[in-house]
Order: structure tokens, then sequence, then C-alpha cells
């Protein structure tokens, strides 16, 4: 009983470790070869650099216009999570308290409409957005990701102030609170492991989006990291010592964020899929 | 009474009004252009189109571009659906048994997840095309002594290999949601029963997950349908057209062709049957699930 409980332990690890190497290594080979010469990553792609090369990193950092499309990014994600918030909560507030007809046709066309796939708005999107000039325009993209984002932030908050009591709020009407003053004083503090939920699965869902700003944004100072990065590799595809040195630029942001809040994610994105 | 009415209406602007606004004009509105687009001969450009009856469908059913990647989707779809789950699903089960390092590996799993998916591809690529050639003839490993990008069933396989290493570590999150949430006295009471190893998950474990199997099955089937950043970076759809899955046929049909009226009557035809295949798929995973 003893050992076959420590061959299973030896075999888990030992699979496990191996699982480990298979889904971490791309990043470790994008890594050891972004500090490496081109020459070096063709002569042997899996050796150690000679020397620690960082002239990819220089070259990619300016060619990628780093600061500029990291900035755009951040403006972009930011500014639809903040706004995505507080209309889904208010929205969902009014759907979940008031039993209005109204209020139950939109939340079910919001519901409903989860399941259309991107490309089918994708051509009508661009033939809408082009017709009142609001192509090449981050707030034309933050104003997309809200409408594309509102219904699951709606659809998450509803389900969760279904639940929470209504006589909470009965006292602070008393008090003289007005409804906007219950929602934001009394009831938001209480969204806060759904909001936090919600922030994590849209922003990992707007700073990681390709098509559609690869669709409404042309100008190089307006682009988005993901699509600085695709046109970046695009156009430099065989230097690989300069390829792999933009991609960790930009996946390194991001792994840096997952090292210091990835209980967090976890725990959101896990808390989403129950949902 | 009037007043009262006129409260509800200003609340209702107030609190849902920002709301309802964005997303009527972006995704309703859209969804109702889309379709009537597909009835004309809209050229990307021009302000003015014609109606052109139902010219757009005969020409989407005349494409044999379309349906060829269709098909291929179809594939696509089952391999990334079943070996995802599977790999999945193995994994959380032996990572909520309690092993030391359980939340490490669980951490490292998830992270490609974290990273949008045409940069994924750019990575495998690289992986597949410099990496794995290097490996295959220094040490002579046959599968890899070609570049598996540049021939259509390695390309295809290729794609497979990228979905499932992403997506895995996903599904995994929703699969131990599942297994922690079974009652710890059921298993217990299984196990005196006999029911231990393969025949434990496959009679009570499996069962008493149905709702994490139908989420995770219906998020792999939609991710996988809509499949379009890895397929752009890693293939673009090629060698000669044979990796392209339909979400790309889809734009190069509008964006490149310029049949635009064609590409969203292609778009609405897929939306249909990712519609049609996900409800059948909740239902009847849904009827399976039972109570603890």
């Amino acid at each position: 009983m003893k050992k076959s409980a420590v061959i299973k332990k030896i075999c888990f690890y030992v699979v496990f470790i191996l699982l480990l190497l298979l889904f971490l290594y791309p990043f470790y080979l994008v890594l050891l070869n972004s500090l490496k010469t081109n020459k070096e990553v063709i002569l042997d792609s899996l050796a150690l650099p000679q020397a620690l090369n960082f002239e990819g990193y220089q070259k990619a950092f300016e060619k990628m216009n780093y600061l500029q499309s990291f900035g755009n990014s951040l403006i972009v994600t930011s500014l639809s999570i903040f706004l995505l918030v507080i209309i889904a909560a208010m929205c969902a507030y009014l759907f979940a308290r008031k039993n209005w007809k109204i209020n139950n046709i939109i939340f079910m066309v919001m519901v409903a409409s989860m399941i259309i796939p991107f490309q089918t708005i994708m051509i009508p999107i661009v033939k809408n957005f082009s017709a009142f000039d609001l192509t090449d325009n981050l707030f034309a993209v933050v104003f997309f990701y809200l409408g594309a984002h509102v219904s699951l932030a709606v659809f998450m908050y509803h389900g969760f102030i279904k639940n929470i009591p209504y006589e909470l709020e009965e006292a602070a009407r008393i008090d003289g609170c007005g409804q906007l003053g219950i929602l934001f004083r009394i009831i938001f503090p209480m969204l806060k492991p759904i909001t936090s939920t919600i922030v994590i699965l849209d922003v990992l869902a707007i700073w990681n989006d390709f098509l559609l700003p690869f669709i409404l944004l042309y100008k190089n100072s307006l682009k988005t990291l993901p699509l600085m990065t695709y046109s970046f590799v695009g156009q430099y595809s065989t230097d690989y010592s300069l390829v792999t040195a933009g991609l960790v630029l930009t996946i390194l942001p991001i792994i840096i964020l997952y090292l210091f809040l990835q209980k967090q994610i976890i725990e959101g994105v896990s808390q989403g899929a129950i949902k | 009474m009037k007043s009262s009415k006129i409260k509800n209406v200003v609340s209702f602007l107030v609190f849902a009004g920002p709301a309802v606004t964005v997303f009527f004009l972006v995704i309703i509105l859209a969804f109702i252009n889309g379709i009537q687009l597909t009835f004309t001969d809209w050229n990307g450009l021009s302000d003015t189109y014609q109606y052109i009856g139902f010219r757009n469908y005969a020409d989407a059913f005349a494409d044999t571009a379309f349906w060829t990647s269709l098909l291929r989707t179809f594939q696509y779809v089952v391999c990334v659906v079943v070996f995802t789950n599977i790999i999945a699903f193995l994994i959380a089960y032996f990572l909520t048994r309690g092993y030391k390092g359980q939340g490490f590996f669980r951490v490292a799993f998830f992270t490609p997840n974290l990273i949008g998916g045409v940069i994924l591809g750019i990575v495998w690529k690289f992986v597949f095309s410099e990496v794995f050639v290097q490996l295959g003839r220094k040490y002579e490993i046959g599968i890899f002594q070609s570049n598996w990008l540049s021939s259509p069933d390695t390309a295809f396989l290729a794609l497979v290999v990228v979905a499932v290493w992403q997506l895995a570590g996903y599904l995994m999150l929703i699969y131990m949601a599942g297994i922690i949430s079974v009652p710890k006295d059921v298993l217990e009471a299984a196990k005196l029963d006999g029911a231990v190893g393969f025949r434990g998950i496959r009679h009570i474990v499996l069962p008493l997950i149905m709702p994490s199997i139908t989420i995770a099955t219906f998020m792999s089937v939609k991710t996988a349908f809509m499949a379009y950043d890895v397929n752009l970076s890693l293939t673009n759809g090629g060698p000669f057209q044979s990796t392209e899955l339909v979400a790309m046929r889809v734009y190069n049909k509008a964006f490149q062709a310029e049949q635009y009226g064609v590409g969203q009557t292609e778009a609405l035809i897929l939306f249909v049957i990712v519609a049609v295949i996900s409800i059948i798929q909740v239902s009847i995973t849904k009827k399976r699930e039972v109570e603890a």
C-alpha cells in the first residue's frame, strides 16, 4: 500500500515535469534566442549565447515604436475596462431590481447575442465605422469593446446583484440616499469579487485582441501592441534575433503582471468559467 | 401615477441607457446590417449599393473554397475539442489529488492563455520552422527533418498542436473547479464500493462534473470554430491554402477578394452552423447532468 503510493507520486512528478517543459519550453526558446546574434540562432538555436547580445532588443524597441504601441494598448484597455464596469454595473442593477418588461426583453437579447461570432459582424462593423469616419481612432475601438463586452458583464453582475438582499438598500433609502448613491456607495463595493473577475477576463481579451484593431487601425502611430508586433515580425521575419527580441518585449509585461497577480487571475478566470 | 412613470423612464435612461445604447449601436446594428448586406452588391468602398436578391447566397453555395475550408474546420474542431478536453481533464484530475506543487503547475499551464493568439503563432512558427528543423537534422529525428509548416498535413497538425497547447490550460481551470466541488464523502463511498482508478473516473467523477463538461466543450467548440489569430501568424492558410480555416476564408473573401456580399453571406452561414451545433451540444450534455 505504502510502496504503491510512492510509485504513484514519482510517476506524477515525472509526467508533470515533462508536461511543464512542454508548456513553457517555447517561451524559453524565444528568450534564449533573443539574446543571441542571428548567426548564432541559425547555427544552433538550442545553444547558449556566446555573449549576451542586446542589440535585437534595442532595434526591436525602436522599430516597434514600443512605447507608443504599448501606450495605445494601455489607453484602449484601461479606458474600455473603466467605462465597461460602470455602465454594466448600472445596467445590471436596474435589470436586477426592476422587473419591467423592457428590462427583461433587453436582458434576453443581450444573453442571446453572446453566441454571435465576431466574423459575422466584422464586415458591417468596418462599413459602419468607416461611414462615420471612425477608423484610425482609438476611441472608436474603445466604443466597439464597450458594445462587444457589455452583455457578458451585465449578465455576470445581474446574477450577483440578484443575491444581494434588498433590505440593505432600504436603510440607505431611509437615510435619504438616491438611487445612484445606493448603487455606488452600497452595492458597488459588495460587487468586488465579480468586478475583479470581469476586469481580469476583459483585460486579457482586450489587451490581446488582434482582429478588431487590425480592421480599424491602419496608422502605425495608432497600432496596439499585438498589431505592431505582427507587422514588425512580417517585416523582419528572417532576422530571428530581432523577431525573438520583439516577442519578448511583447510578452514580458503580461508575464510580470502574472507573477504579481497569479492568484487573482487564476481565481478570476475559474470564477468566470463557472458563471 | 404619471410622475412615477416619468421617474421610471428617467431611471431607465440613466441606469441602462449607456449600456443599452453601445450594445445596440455596436452589436445589434451590425448584426442587422450584416443580414441586409447579404442581399447587396456592396463593394467595400462606395456609399451606394444595389439589392441583388439571393445572388450572394447562390455564389456562397457554389464557392467550393468555402466548403473545403468549412470541412477542414470541422476536422480541426473535432481534433482540438477532443484532445483539449481529454488532456485538460486528466491534468485537472491529477492536480486535485493533493500533491505538493499543484498550485505551481496550475499557474504554469495557464500561462499560454495570457498571450494573444497572433503572438503565440509567431512563437511556434519559430519553433516549428527553425528549432525543430535544426533538431531533426542534428539528431536525425525523422518527423522533424522537414519543416512542418511547409506541407499540408503536418501544417494542419501544427495548428492543432498549438491550439491544444493553449486551450488545455484554460479548460483545466474549468475542470478543476468542477472536480473540487464534488463532495469528498461521495468519493470515499465510491472507493469503498470498489470504484477506484479508471472505473472511479468513469462512473463517479465524470457524471458528477457534467456541468463542467458542458461549459468546457461549449467553450472549446466556439473557440475552435472562430480560430483566426494562430491560423494567420502560424501558417497564414498555407501551404497553398491547405490550412485556411473558415474564419480566415471569410476574412479573405471580403477584404482581399473584395467580395463583401459573398463574404458576409458565408459569415452568416458560419453563424447559423455554430449556433445550431452549440445548441445541440449544450442540450445533449445538459441532459446528462446529475445531482450528487
